[in-house]
């Protein structure tokens, strides 16, 4: 079962190795893992992806919150979530084939952040179905290079 | 004043309390041993290999309950270390470890003895530091004491760059040092305590289960309140032994791999287990699938990791074992009086002593009798019979270990120092520099291996220079036993690389470094000689030729479930 987990730790050096050596030396899986500094003075936000059992979601939890440096560890499986991911995608782009991959990128709402004769690179926003979709309806233009940030996540507002 | 990052180490030291260190001096750490001599009220230990350093750091603290401390230098002091950090982390030892790195500009430059020593230890420590300003040195030290001590205790490592100890500054010790990451439960929930109280309340066949968790934060006085109160008969891990006396009558002994018949019987036919500061790791439950099949399982940790890490639990209990057993201690008489308790289990008892005297803790005794082998439990019966069960015992890890723990029949908690989880050979000797050191007057015996004792024997030199009078008594059938029990039982007796025929002249060996030796060869000379060595009053090796091929039973096989125990 697939397990979003939203980690606040202290932004300190080495954090992301204790964090990353944990999943690795348990033999817990990381499908992907997000780190960046928050509003918040000398805190970073990290949306960990994994898979596992309950019990094994429950181990992950309590290992990550046994790191000293991990203030928070709150799992998002089950909750209301909101969830994002972003991906920019450079495609092959002559002439002929430029149109169709724009109407494509319109469908899915995909911004072009970068053109030039022969390729087009474009920035999509999304669940991971739908960066999957639009990778897929892209392969067979050619697809030059991918770069994702993996899931991205937050708990709604519970109003 | 400002003063130097060399002299802020020392003075937090002492703010910590730290009387002793042990250590090995290097170029990285030179100016720290510089400032460390107009320290006299710090005692520096100068070993012989920096992994003794921390083995005996560990010995001082599981024998007095304090934080262990050493200094070594960079590269390969560091790396040294790691053994001995990872032994003291798998037993929850509170140790802070200082190592010596290169100047701050020189990191990641693959300097001289550089090496990522805060990269290596990470799975292995509780936490660890790298101190890049001076500005921080203090704050830095007071956390890792805190950290090493506090919640779930463990071994923190601090990397000190040898500019740093240069730079100057204020000396600012913290008056408290706030964590908004690290804040150990302490108190138990008391909704979990009445839970507890109500399965014990209906159980017919309970069983108090200590580990190394009860011993570590010096809960073996409540726990025993509380087995007698409630007349519940008491079981233990290998780190558990001497949380409950081993002469009274609700102690039923260790459970486990090498554990007494009665004891895996027990858990096994447990209905309610009341597990305090055990982590069920692989030698105790043997297979999980068949592991105490009957029982509600109440688990008592200071750390949430070890609860339903392994085996799956009814009551979960976080906090320390102290708070734990005095809260459930205080609500036992609310729906029942002490007279209904001391009867409850009398069934249950009765049973349990059957099984005790079905099959006892026992060993062909026949070959010793002759005349002319001695069997090595028979070392361990004469050196409880001596030592009248008041000394301190560490042990190497294998079959000493193992016949150690089960015929020494620990009576006090803090009396067995043996490496528990990670098996360390070797770990033993320098433990004993460091109990020895913590408790000058008391008996303290190193019961070793041919194999294990000459993984550290270098140690000699530094129990001589120090005039300790550590008893090293090792039980010499020139094989690493344990392994060849297995290649004997599991490997149809291919004794591929664990005969050790070849090996130093004990007696001679120990006259070398300026000890005394022993040996001892014939049953007869047993006692006689084993009361002699004991009495010196320098370091002195026993050397006791055993019964080669002697094997601890009873055994579960690894894999098997605690009902398959191969038996004497």
């Amino acid at each position: 079962m697939r397990h979003v987990l939203s980690v606040r730790v202290e932004n300190e050096p080495g954090v992301l190795s204790r964090v990353a050596g944990l999943f690795s030396g348990r033999g817990f899986n990381i499908e992907s893992l997000n780190v960046a500094p928050t509003f918040e003075e000398g805190v970073s936000h990290m949306t960990i992806v994994t898979y596992g059992d309950e019990q094994i979601l429950e181990q992950i939890t309590k290992q990550l919150h046994k790191l000293i440096p991990v203030i928070t560890v709150d799992s998002l499986a089950g909750a209301s979530v909101v969830e994002r991911e972003m991906m920019f995608l450079k495609v092959r782009a002559e002439d002929s084939r430029r149109g169709e991959i724009l109407r494509i990128a319109e469908i899915f709402r995909c911004k072009v952040i970068d053109v030039s004769m022969v390729e087009l690179t474009l920035e999509a926003t999304g669940d991971k179905e739908k960066l999957d979709a639009v990778v897929k309806l892209l392969q067979r233009f050619g697809i030059k290079e991918i770069a994702r940030t993996g899931a991205m996540a937050m708990c709604r507002s519970m109003e | 004043m400002e003063i130097t990052g060399a002299q802020i180490l020392f003075q937090s030291l002492k703010k910590e309390h730290v009387d002793l260190i042990f250590g090995y001096p290097g170029g990285a750490v030179i100016d720290l041993y510089d400032e460390l001599s107009r320290h006299p009220d710090i005692k520096h230990i100068l070993v012989r290999h920096e992994q003794t350093a921390v083995h005996a750091a560990d010995g001082y603290a599981r024998a007095t309950g304090k934080v262990g401390c050493c200094l070594v230098t960079s590269g390969p002091g560091a790396t040294n270390t790691v053994t001995g950090i990872a032994t003291a982390y798998c037993d929850s030892i509170p140790l802070v470890v200082f190592t010596g790195q290169v100047p701050c500009k020189l990191i990641g430059n693959d300097a001289f003895q550089e090496v990522d020593i805060v990269g290596i230890t990470r799975p292995c420590t509780k936490h660890n530091f790298l101190v890049k300003d001076v500005r921080q040195l203090a704050k830095v030290i007071r956390q890792a004491f805190h950290i090493a001590r506090s919640g779930r205790p463990g071994p923190v490592l601090v990397d000190l760059p040898k500019d740093v100890m240069l730079q100057k500054t204020e000396f600012n010790w913290p008056k408290k040092i706030p964590m908004r990451s690290y804040n150990p439960t302490s108190d138990p929930n008391p909704n979990h305590l009445h839970l507890a109280m109500k399965y014990l309340r209906e159980a017919k066949c309970p069983v108090l289960f200590a580990g190394g968790g009860v011993i570590a934060s010096d809960a073996s006085q409540h726990l025993s309140a509380l087995a007698k109160d409630l007349r519940l008969p008491v079981v233990a891990t290998l780190m558990g032994l001497g949380a409950f006396p081993a002469h009274e009558e609700l102690w039923f002994g260790m459970v486990g791999m090498h554990g007494v018949y009665v004891a895996n019987k027990a858990v096994n036919n447990a209905d309610v287990i009341m597990a305090v500061g055990v982590r069920f790791d692989d030698r105790v439950t043997g297979k999980l699938s068949s592991f105490a099949p009957k029982a509600k399982i109440i688990h008592i940790d200071i750390d949430p990791t070890s609860i339903r890490k392994n085996v799956r639990v009814h009551v979960p209990v976080v906090g320390t074992a102290p708070k734990a057993l005095k809260g459930i201690h205080e609500i036992a008489f609310e729906h029942m009086r002490p007279e209904e308790w001391q009867a409850k289990h009398a069934a249950w008892l009765r049973q349990l002593a059957s099984w005790r005297s079905e099959q006892p803790l026992d060993y062909n005794k026949k070959d010793g009798q002759n005349g002319k082998i001695i069997k090595p439990q028979a070392v361990i019966e004469c050196l409880h019979k001596l030592t009248k069960g008041d000394a301190i015992i560490t042990t190497e890890v294998g079959q000493n270990q193992m016949w150690t723990a089960q015929f020494y029949g620990f009576a006090k908690a803090r009396t067995l120092l043996t490496s528990g989880g990670l098996g360390t050979m070797g770990y033993g000797f320098p433990a004993a520099i460091g109990a020895q050191l913590a408790f000058p007057g008391k008996l303290v015996v190193d019961v070793a291996g041919d194999g294990s004792i000459q993984m550290n024997i270098q140690e000699l030199a530094t129990a001589v220079c120090h005039k300790l009078p550590i008893k090293i008594l090792i039980l010499n059938n020139a094989y690493l036993g344990m392994v060849r029990q297995w290649q004997e039982l599991f490997y149809e007796r291919n004794y591929c690389s664990t005969c050790m025929e070849a090996q130093p002249d004990f007696v001679k060996l120990a006259e070398a470094y300026g000890a005394e030796g022993f040996r001892i060869e014939r049953p007869k000379d047993l006692e006689p000689i084993m009361a002699k060595a004991l009495r010196s009053s320098s370091t002195t090796i026993i050397d006791v030729r055993v019964a080669r091929e002697e094997n601890v039973y009873p055994m579960v096989p690894a894999g098997a479930g605690l009902d398959e125990m191969l038996l004497v």
